[in-house]
C-alpha cells in the first residue's frame, strides 16, 4: 500500500531523516516505533506533503508518487491523517468536524459513515452538537480519528495517538485501530508506547536518531534484547 | 429625548455599514492572521466606482430601486473582484514571510490605492459627490424625530447582508472550510481543504460586503474622494477588534457600538472629538479585554 | 579621562565638523537646498529612533508622529510662553546673539524630548503587552489621539495651528541632534546589553527564557525613540517656516516614516540614515511629478515587500573605517 525507500530529509544542516525504507502492506497494520527527536514524526510530515524530502521515493498503492503531492491532494489519493496533538477544530462542533473530514466527498454514503463513527465511539455521538473544545483529551482523540475515517481512507496515518492519554483511554484507542483495521484500511502506527504499538501491529519499525534500525513482525521485535532493553523497559 | 432618539438612530445607520465593513476584517484576520489594511480602500473604492457607474448607466440622474440594486450588485461585484486581485498578487507569495511582512505590504496597497486614486488621471483628489439613487423621504416622524428611507434602507440592507453571511458561514460547504482554515491551516490542507482557495474566496467575499458598505456609505454621506477609506476602515477595524477579532457576531456587536459612541460623543461632546472615541475604545478595549466582547481566547503558537 | 577621548574624539571631530559646515552652509548655500538638508537631518533623527523601536527591536509603531507631535507642541509652549519673550526682551546681537539662542535651543529641544519621552512610558508601559499588529494599531489610535487632543487644545492654536517665536532651528542645530542620535542608538544597540534588543526582535520568549527582562528593554526601546521623536519634533517646530498645525502630524506621517524604516531595512541604523536622506530628497528632486511621490513611495512599499521583505539594506550597516570590532548581529537562518 505505502513503500517507502531510501528517504531523506533535511532542516537546513540538519538531517533528521537518512535514508530510511518503510512498507507497509494492504490490510496491514504497521508501527513505527522510536524515542524522541528520532524522526518520527518528520516521517509522517514527509508522507502527507507537509514537508519536502530531499531524497528518496515515497509511493503509494503502487502507482501513486507521494512527495511532491500537496497536502490537500493527499485525501483524494485515500490517505488520511490523524495528527499528532489531535489537531481537532475546537471552534466547530463534534459533527461538523466529521463534516470537515468528509470534505472532499459528496457521495450519499457520508451519513451512514457517520452512524459508523457513532457505533465505534458513542460517546460522541451523545456529545454531537457540543463543541469540540468541550471534550476531554480521549474524546478529542476519538473524534480525530473518526473524523480521518470520513474521507474513507485506504491508509490511515496515526501520529502518536495515545499521548497524553489515560492508560484506560489507550487501551480503548487500540482496540478501536485494531477494529478499523479489520475493515479493511491499513494503517501506519507512528508511537512512542512501544508496547501497545507493537502489540497491534503485523509489522515494525524502530527509528533511531534518522535511521532505520531494525525492522521486523510485531511479536519478533518484542523479542529482540534491544527493543526489550530500550523501549519495553525490561532490564 | 427626540433629539437623542435621532442620534440613536444615526448611530444605527453609521454603526452599520462599520458591521459591513468590519466583517471583512474579522473574516481576513479570522483566515490570515492580517490586519488587511487595504480593507478601507475597498470600502472606499466601492462608494468611488459606483459614482462611476450609476454616472455611466444613467441610474444617477433616475432615482429607482433598479437602480440602486443594480449599483449594490455592481459595487459588490467589482469589490470582490478587487480583493481577489489584492489577495493574489499582494499577499499570496508572501504566506511563508513573517506577518510583519504581510502587514507591511498590506499597508503598501492601501497607501497605493489611495494615491492612485488621488491622482487627476484616475479620481483625483477632490470630492465628487455620490449620486442620489433614491430619493430620500421622511418615512415617519414623531414630533422632532424623523426616520428616513435612506436610514431604514441602509439597516436593512446591511442587517440582510449580515444575516446571508451568516447562514453562508455556518451551512455551507465553503463556510465549513472557511471555519476550518481560520482555526488550523495545516490540519484543514490535511483534511483535504485547498486552503490557498479558501483564502481567496475569503478575501472577494469580504470585500464584496465592503463594495456594499461604499454604496451605503454614498447613499448616507454623499461626497467620496479617495481618502474617504482611511478613518472609516480603522473605525471597522476597531469595531472587529471590540467585538473580538475573528468573530462574526462580534463584528456586528462592534460595529453598531461604535456607531453609538461616535454619534452620541458628536452631539454631546464635540464633533471634533468623534473620530477620537473610537481609538479611546480601542485602546480600552486592548488594554482591559485583548480578546474583544465575543472573541475567543487564543493561544498564540510558537 | 584618556578612555573617554579615545573613545569620543570621531564623535566631536564629526560634530566639530557639523558646527563648521553649519556655519559655511548659513552664508554660502541657498536657502532652498539649506532647508531641504535641514529637512533631511530631522528625517534622519525620525527614521533611526523609529527603527530603534520597530526594526531593532522587532515591535511595530505606527504612531511616531504623534510623539513627534508632543516634542513639537511641548516645545512650542516652551518658546511663545518663556522662551521667545525672554530671548528677545535680552536685545542681544551678533556673536553673543548666536551662541545664547543655540543654547536656547539646546534647552528647548531637550524639553521637547523629555515630553515625548514621558509620553512614550505613557503609552508604551500599557501598549507593548500587545504584540504585532495589536500593537501597531494600538500605537496608530495613540498618535491620533494625542492629534486630536492638540487640534482641541485652543491655548496651542487649535486645529489653525501655532506660530513659533525664534530661536530658529539651524542645519548646525539639527545636525548636531542627529549626529548624538544616532551615535547614541548606535552605542546602545552594539553594546553587550544592547544585544537583549536583537534578542527580542528574533524571539520574545526565546529572549524571556534567557533571563533577559523584555518588557524592560521594550520600554527603553519605546521611550527612547519617543524622546528622539520628540527632539525631532522641536526641530521641526523651530525649522524656518516656525508654523505647525496639528494635521501635520497624523497617521499618513507615521506611515510615512514606518516607509522609511522598511526601506532602509528594519535594523539597519545606516539602512535608516540613507532612506531618510534618499525619501527626503526624491520629492524634491522629482519636483514635476509631485503627485506621484506618494504613488512612487507606495509602489515601493509593496514591490521592496514581494521581493526583498528584509528591506534594502536589511540587517547590515556600512561602517565607518574607524569602528572597532562592533557586535556582529547575524539573524538565526
Amino acid at each position: 500500500m505505502l513503500e517507502i525507500e531510501n528517504l531523506h530529509v533535511r532542516y537546513g544542516a540538519i538531517h533528521a531523516l537518512r535514508g530510511v525504507s518503510l512498507e507497509v502492506r494492504s490490510g496491514e497494520i504497521a508501527a513505527l516505533i522510536g524515542a524522541n527527536g528520532a524522526g518520527k514524526s518528520t516521517l509522517l510530515k514527509a508522507v502527507s506533503g507537509l514537508i519536502r524530502p530531499s531524497e528518496g521515493r515515497m509511493r503509494f498503492a503502487g502507482t501513486q508518487e507521494l512527495g511532491r503531492l500537496a497536502s490537500c491532494e493527499l485525501v483524494r489519493q485515500g490517505i488520511s491523517m490523524v495528527p499528532e496533538g489531535r489537531a481537532i477544530f475546537s471552534n466547530l462542533t463534534v459533527i461538523e468536524n466529521l463534516e470537515v473530514g468528509a470534505y472532499l466527498r459528496r457521495d450519499s454514503e457520508v451519513k451512514k459513515d457517520r452512524e459508523w463513527i457513532w457505533e465505534l465511539f458513542p460517546r460522541l455521538r451523545d456529545r454531537q452538537r457540543q463543541s469540540a473544545a468541550t471534550l476531554s483529551g480521549g474524546e478529542q482523540q476519538m473524534l480525530a480519528i473518526g473524523r480521518a475515517l470520513m474521507s474513507r481512507p485506504r491508509l490511515l496515518l496515526l501520529d502518536e495517538p495515545s499521548l497524553g492519554l489515560a492508560p484506560l483511554m489507550v487501551q480503548t484507542i487500540f482496540r478501536t485501530i485494531r477494529q478499523i483495521n479489520g475493515k479493511g484500511a491499513s494503517i501506519l502506527l507512528v508511537e512512542q508506547n512501544a508496547h501497545m504499538a507493537l502489540q497491534v501491529a503485523h509489522r515494525g519499525y524502530v527509528l533511531q536518531t534518522g535511521e532505520m534500525v531494525l525492522s521486523g513482525t510485531g511479536p519478533e521485535l518484542m523479542e529482540t534484547e534491544q527493543v526489550k532493553r530500550f523501549y519495553l523497559g525490561e532490564a | 429625548m427626540e433629539s437623542f432618539l435621532q442620534q440613536i438612530l444615526q448611530g444605527l445607520k453609521l454603526g452599520g455599514i462599520y458591521a459591513l465593513i468590519a466583517l471583512g476584517y474579522t473574516m481576513v484576520y479570522g483566515v490570515l492572521r492580517l490586519i488587511n489594511f487595504a480593507h478601507g480602500d475597498v470600502f472606499m473604492l466601492g462608494a468611488m466606482l459606483s459614482i462611476y457607474f450609476a454616472r455611466w448607466t444613467g441610474f444617477g440622474n433616475q432615482p429607482s430601486w433598479l437602480g440602486l440594486g443594480a449599483t449594490l450588485l455592481f459595487a459588490m461585484a467589482v469589490c470582490g473582484a478587487i480583493g481577489g486581485v489584492i489577495e493574489r498578487v499582494a499577499y499570496r507569495p508572501l504566506r511563508n514571510a513573517p506577518r510583519l511582512s504581510l502587514l507591511i505590504a498590506a499597508i503598501g496597497v492601501s497607501l497605493l490605492i489611495e494615491n492612485v486614486g488621488q491622482l487627476r488621471q484616475v479620481f483625483g483628489p477632490t470630492p465628487q459627490p455620490f449620486p442620489a439613487l433614491i430619493q430620500t423621504k421622511t418615512v415617519a416622524q414623531w414630533g422632532s424625530l424623523t426616520v428616513s428611507n435612506v436610514e431604514i434602507l441602509v439597516l436593512l440592507v446591511a442587517l440582510g447582508l449580515m444575516a446571508g453571511l451568516h447562514v453562508f458561514v455556518h451551512h455551507t460547504r465553503f463556510g465549513l472550510a472557511m471555519r476550518a482554515v481560520a482555526h488550523d491551516h495545516q490540519t484543514a490542507g490535511l483534511m483535504g481543504i485547498p486552503a490557498g482557495k479558501v483564502i481567496f474566496g475569503t478575501f472577494v467575499l469580504g470585500s464584496a460586503l465592503a463594495g456594499a458598505a461604499g454604496v451605503l456609505w454614498g447613499l448616507s454621506y454623499p461626497v467620496i474622494n479617495p481618502m474617504t477609506g482611511f478613518v472609516p476602515g480603522i473605525k471597522a477595524f476597531v469595531a472587529a477588534v471590540l467585538g473580538g477579532v475573528g468573530s462574526i457576531p462580534g463584528a456586528l456587536l462592534g460595529g453598531f457600538l461604535i456607531g453609538e459612541a461616535e454619534s452620541l460623543t458628536a452631539f454631546y461632546l464635540s464633533s471634533t472629538y468623534k473620530d477620537a472615541i473610537a481609538f479611546v475604545i480601542l485602546i480600552l478595549v486592548l488594554l482591559a479585554r485583548p480578546t474583544g466582547l465575543l472573541g475567543r481566547k487564543e493561544v498564540e503558537k510558537v | 579621562m584618556k578612555v573617554f577621548w579615545q573613545n569620543n574624539m570621531a564623535l566631536l571631530v564629526v560634530l566639530l565638523v557639523v558646527a563648521a559646515a553649519g556655519f559655511g552652509f548659513q552664508r554660502h548655500l541657498d536657502p532652498y537646498y539649506y532647508k531641504i538638508l535641514v529637512d533631511v537631518g530631522i528625517a534622519i533623527i525620525l527614521v533611526v529612533s523609529l527603527n530603534l523601536i520597530n526594526g531593532i527591536t522587532g515591535q511595530f509603531s505606527l504612531g511616531h508622529a504623534g510623539f513627534m507631535a508632543v516634542g513639537a507642541y511641548a516645545s512650542a509652549a516652551l518658546s511663545v510662553l518663556a522662551a521667545g519673550p525672554w530671548l528677545n526682551g535680552l536685545a542681544l546681537g551678533g556673536a553673543q546673539k548666536m551662541v545664547v539662542e543655540f543654547v536656547a535651543l539646546g534647552v528647548i529641544v531637550i524639553v521637547g524630548g523629555v515630553a515625548a519621552a514621558l509620553a512614550g512610558f505613557v503609552v508604551g508601559m500599557p501598549a507593548l503587552r500587545l504584540r504585532g499588529d495589536y500593537l501597531a494599531i494600538a500605537t496608530l489610535g495613540f498618535g491620533e489621539i494625542i492629534r486630536i487632543v492638540f487640534q482641541n487644545t485652543e491655548q496651542l492654536g487649535g486645529a489653525r495651528g501655532i506660530s513659533i517665536p525664534p530661536p530658529r532651528s539651524d542645519f548646525t542645530g539639527v545636525y548636531v541632534c542627529a549626529v548624538l542620535c544616532v551615535a547614541f542608538i548606535w552605542r546602545l544597540v552594539h553594546s553587550v546589553k544592547g544585544k537583549s534588543f536583537f534578542a527580542i526582535r528574533e524571539d520574545e520568549f526565546a529572549a524571556a527564557t534567557v533571563g533577559i527582562d523584555t518588557t524592560k528593554y521594550k520600554v527603553i526601546a519605546f521611550v527612547l525613540g519617543s524622546f528622539f521623536a520628540g527632539v525631532a519634533g522641536a526641530l521641526f517646530a523651530h525649522s524656518a517656516t516656525g508654523y505647525i498645525t496639528p494635521a501635520q502630524f497624523d497617521a499618513v506621517k507615521s506611515i510615512e516614516l514606518v516607509v522609511m524604516v522598511v526601506l532602509g531595512g528594519l535594523g539597519s541604523i545606516s539602512g535608516s540614515i540613507i532612506a531618510a536622506a534618499a525619501l527626503t530628497l526624491l520629492p524634491e528632486i522629482l519636483r514635476g511629478f509631485a503627485e506621484y511621490r506618494l504613488v512612487v513611495y507606495s509602489l515601493l512599499l509593496v514591490l521592496v515587500m514581494l521581493t526583498r521583505p528584509q528591506g534594502l539594506m536589511g540587517m547590515k550597516e556600512i561602517k565607518l573605517p574607524w569602528h572597532r570590532q562592533p557586535y556582529q548581529h547575524k539573524p538565526v537562518a
